[in-house]
């Protein structure tokens, strides 16, 4: 009973989910990675910019800014 | 390592090192006092920031490094961190310690830097800094546990309020005094790392110390990890034949057996601390966080957020215009005295004129700046402290990212609207060293204030005053508007071509932590803006007095002053007796006194406007014979094609150290003397009566637009120079800027004026 994955960048306002992987073995996919935006992290979503980008998440307790180019590197799984 | 007995005079070094925005350099202040040395890393433009610890008799040196996410040396600021802790760099001693702070209400992804420094092999201090946030935060931090746990002590501090401060230096001093256990390898983050990496690391050594290097496990492991790493540039570039193919094979190995390069290592240290701080550090349901979320609810909401910064933006520039007019008065009436003062004292000569002409008009071009720096920057202690600076950069992030910056070059070319050098001093707030260099550049495009008394000259003078829309449009104030915008209009490309083809490379990451919002502390305001403004006066202020003093010489000589120092003291004498006359004018005295003082008057008064006028004239033959007259007929051919004669020749190159002096020395050289202001109307008749030799007159509206162009253009600002310079630390980008906006200006001078004649 698994959702199907999305990308990070398609949560809505509110919405929580677990994080399946991070495409790429680049810097920008390192530095998500050193954020701890890692497999089975849960992740939320908690507001995007008046201009609808970038997006302020939540992850390990703290919040983080990501543009959508960053975010749409992060597959999630929305959560139950 | 133990130093039972060492000599007094013996240097200990100490490293401090975190994630950005854990509040260091409160801490460094806290430790060091307001005393560091500054200076730059040799090679990169990144900061080098050095403080002796205060309240000990032992000599121990804090190197303040760069604020870090991972130590995988991928940005220079990196690279330089992992090469202090290290000892690889010639000019800085290997620290004995390195005293690194985490965000105590963030330890988990702080803790990520911690386990890479940990393998270093160097004796550690851990410091919980922010610890007053812990439980505004709902969380519960077991330090005691953390530092049974990492084997190292672990120290709980409040920096911004000075709490925790005695005691991390007590803990310092005994971790330099008493042995430290090295870690044992199966405490180190390391010890989760598959079976395959460790193996082909093992490997990779072997064979590196069969080629004669002593690499360290730390740099093998980062051969191997980082794609393109600074280890792997360092020792590609070192001459040592096969090593790219040794790495790409071993990367290729690890790949075939599932472990896949850089994901397993960020997996592995996560993992790791996440077994260390279980029941160690708790959090509930945060309140804090909560509020925080609901402030950003509307801070950053679509229509309010928008207004919220508008207003936020609108308050700061308001203030440093309003509060920055009553100190710059102030400064300006000091100079005045100052100057009248000599006056007094010395007779007219060269000596006078070096102090009053030089030496004050240089020490005033430099304290005129201070309350503008003040003010700006308490506005960004107060935004940046208390969590605003950060939603600032994220409502304007998307705006920015169209020109190729990001949200956080904002405020800085905002400031730049009010003055250049605070602004480029507010670059230091963009992490992304590519940005930063690129807003640095165009900052000065912005047109600051003191472009605006030239405009106003020139418009009033020669724009005529058409008006539209039954008067609510006026000719000259669209005309002042468009020249206002101009500079940014132009940064827009500027901008681009600079990140194309001089900062090229992959965009920046935008990745930012948005701390919960909190109030500011005093203390860090306070210190902030002392150390901008010491920095400005020592730093940038020096060589700004160098310039005017030079400019100075370059008016003053060499031409005879004898005659003109004659006049000046005549028309001194004769102001003298018509202050005794004035003052013996009381209203008890009789007709025929009265008509006797009277009739005095109007001769002194004759006198008086002979001798100023020959004064006058004197002065500006003076200028037009000195070093700065000649260089105006040598560049007359120069100017010719932009609709200047060579007297807006001199001015413009005389007000290269600062534009506003080209209103005093047009005074000067239409010999007027150099009191003029933008509304004088002499001025402005001088102007328009000016005339080629041909009869035709040499201002005209082409002109005036042609030099407004050149000014909105133009990088005549020695003050924002010599503050590039400082940023950067380098000759190169001052240059750079004088030569690209020089170039800028001219060209564009140059099209206004050909267009404007062609078209009529």
């Amino acid at each position: 009973m698994t959702s199907p994955n999305i990308r990070l960048d398609e949560l809505v306002q509110g919405e929580s989910a677990v994080i399946v992987e991070i495409i790429g073995n680049d810097v920008l996919a390192s530095r998500l990675m050193e954020m701890g935006l890692i497999e089975d992290e849960p992740i939320s979503m908690i507001g995007r910019a008046p201009m609808g980008d970038p997006t302020e998440y939540a992850v390990r307790g703290y919040r983080i800014s990501l543009r959508k180019a960053e975010s749409n590197r992060v597959i999630v799984r929305k959560g139950s | 390592m133990v130093q039972a007995t060492h000599p007094s005079n013996t240097v200990f070094t100490v490293a401090l090192i975190g994630n950005p925005n854990t509040g260091k350099s409160s801490l460094f202040n806290a430790l060091c006092g307001m005393n560091a040395r500054v200076g730059n890393y040799p090679g990169v433009t990144v900061e080098q920031k050095v403080g002796r610890l205060t309240g000990t008799s032992d000599l121990i040196d804090v190197i303040d490094l760069p604020g870090t996410y991972s130590l995988a040396a991928r940005s220079a600021d990196e690279a330089i961190a992992v090469r202090v802790l290290s000892g690889d760099l010639p000019t800085v001693a290997k620290p004995k310690l390195a005293i690194v702070i985490l965000d105590a209400s963030n330890v988990e992804r702080n803790l990520y830097l911690f386990s890479q420094i940990y393998e270093l092999g160097l004796p550690v201090v851990v410091v919980l800094n922010m610890w007053d946030r812990v439980s505004i935060e709902g969380l519960t931090v077991d330090a005691a546990l953390l530092a049974q746990r990492l084997g190292v002590p672990v120290v709980c501090t409040s920096a911004n309020k000075r709490q925790g401060i005695e005691e991390l230096k007590k803990v310092i001093l005994r971790s330099l005094h008493s042995p430290v256990a090295a870690p044992r390898p199966e405490q180190l983050a390391r010890s989760q790392f598959p079976n395959a990496f460790l193996e082909e690391v093992e490997l990779l050594s072997q064979w590196l110390v069969s080629m004669g290097r002593k690499p360290s496990t730390y740099q093998v492991d980062r051969l191997l990890i980082d794609s393109d790493g600074h280890f792997q540039k360092a020792i590609c570039q070192s001459g040592l034949p096969g090593i790219a193919s040794k790495i790409e094979e071993a990367r290729g190995r690890l790949n075939a057996a599932g472990c896949k390069i850089p994901m397993f290592e960020t997996k592995s240290r996560y993992a790791w601390i996440r077994n260390l701080i279980d029941g160690a550090v708790v959090r509930q349901e945060s309140r804090s966080a909560s509020t925080s979320d609901r402030i950003d609810r509307w801070l950053t909401h679509r229509w309010i957020g928008m207004l919220f910064f508008v207003f936020v933006m609108f308050l700061v520039f308001q203030s440093i215009t309003l509060f920055s007019k009553i100190p710059q008065n102030g400064i300006e009436w000091l100079q005045v005295q100052a100057s009248g003062g000599v006056e007094a004292v010395l007779g007219p000569g060269a000596l006078r004129s070096l102090i009053v002409d030089g030496v004050l008009a240089g020490v005033g071009g430099v304290i005129v700046f201070l309350p503008q720096i003040a003010i700006l920057f308490f506005f960004i202690a107060v935004l940046e402290d208390c969590g605003y600076m950060a939603r600032a950069a994220f409502v304007m992030d998307k705006l920015m990212t169209t020109v190729g910056l990001s949200g956080k070059s904002f405020l800085p070319l905002m400031s730049s609207f009010a003055c250049a050098v605070p602004g480029i001093m507010a670059t230091r707030t963009i992490e992304s060293r590519k940005d930063r260099m690129v807003t640095l550049l165009i900052a000065p495009l912005m047109s600051c204030s003191a472009r605006l008394p030239v405009y106003i000259l020139m418009v009033s003078a020669f724009v005529p005053a058409t008006t539209y829309a039954s008067g609510w449009i006026s000719l000259q104030g669209m005309v002042l508007m468009f020249m206002q915008s101009l500079g940014a209009l132009v940064a827009i490309p500027v901008a681009w071509i600079l990140k194309k083809y001089f900062f090229p490379g992959e965009p920046a990451t935008f990745l930012m932590e948005l701390h919960s919002y909190k109030w500011p502390s005093m203390i860090v305001i306070y210190q902030r803006v002392w150390e901008r403004m010491v920095a400005f006066v020592v730093r940038a202020g020096t060589l700004i007095f160098c310039t005017s003093i030079l400019v100075w010489a370059a008016a003053y000589f060499p031409g005879d002053h004898q005659s003109l120092d004659q006049s000046v003291l005549k028309l001194e004498e004769l102001q003298s007796t018509r202050s005794n006359w004035t003052a013996k004018q009381t209203p008890t005295l009789n007709e025929e006194d009265r008509s006797l003082i009277e009739a005095a008057l109007a001769e002194n008064q004759a006198a008086l406007d002979l001798v100023s006028e020959q004064v006058n004239r004197q002065r500006s033959e003076l200028i037009q014979t000195s070093f700065l007259g000649m260089a105006g007929s040598w560049i007359e051919p120069c100017v010719k094609p932009l609709g200047w004669d060579w007297k807006i020749g001199v001015a413009v190159i005389a007000s290269f150290p600062a534009r506003e002096v080209i209103i005093a020395t047009l005074g000067t050289i239409y010999s007027l003397g150099a009191d003029q202001n933008e509304t004088s109307q002499g001025l402005q008749d001088q102007m328009k009566m000016a005339r080629w030799p041909d009869g035709k007159p040499v201002f005209n509206l082409a002109t005036a637009l042609s030099i407004m162009v050149f000014f909105a253009l133009c990088a005549q600002c020695s003050a924002t120079l010599m503050t590039i310079r400082r940023e950067t630390n380098s000759w190169r980008w001052p240059i750079f800027s004088f030569v690209y906006m020089t170039t800028l200006a001219y060209i564009g001078a140059w099209l206004t004026y050909q267009c404007f004649v062609y078209w009529g």
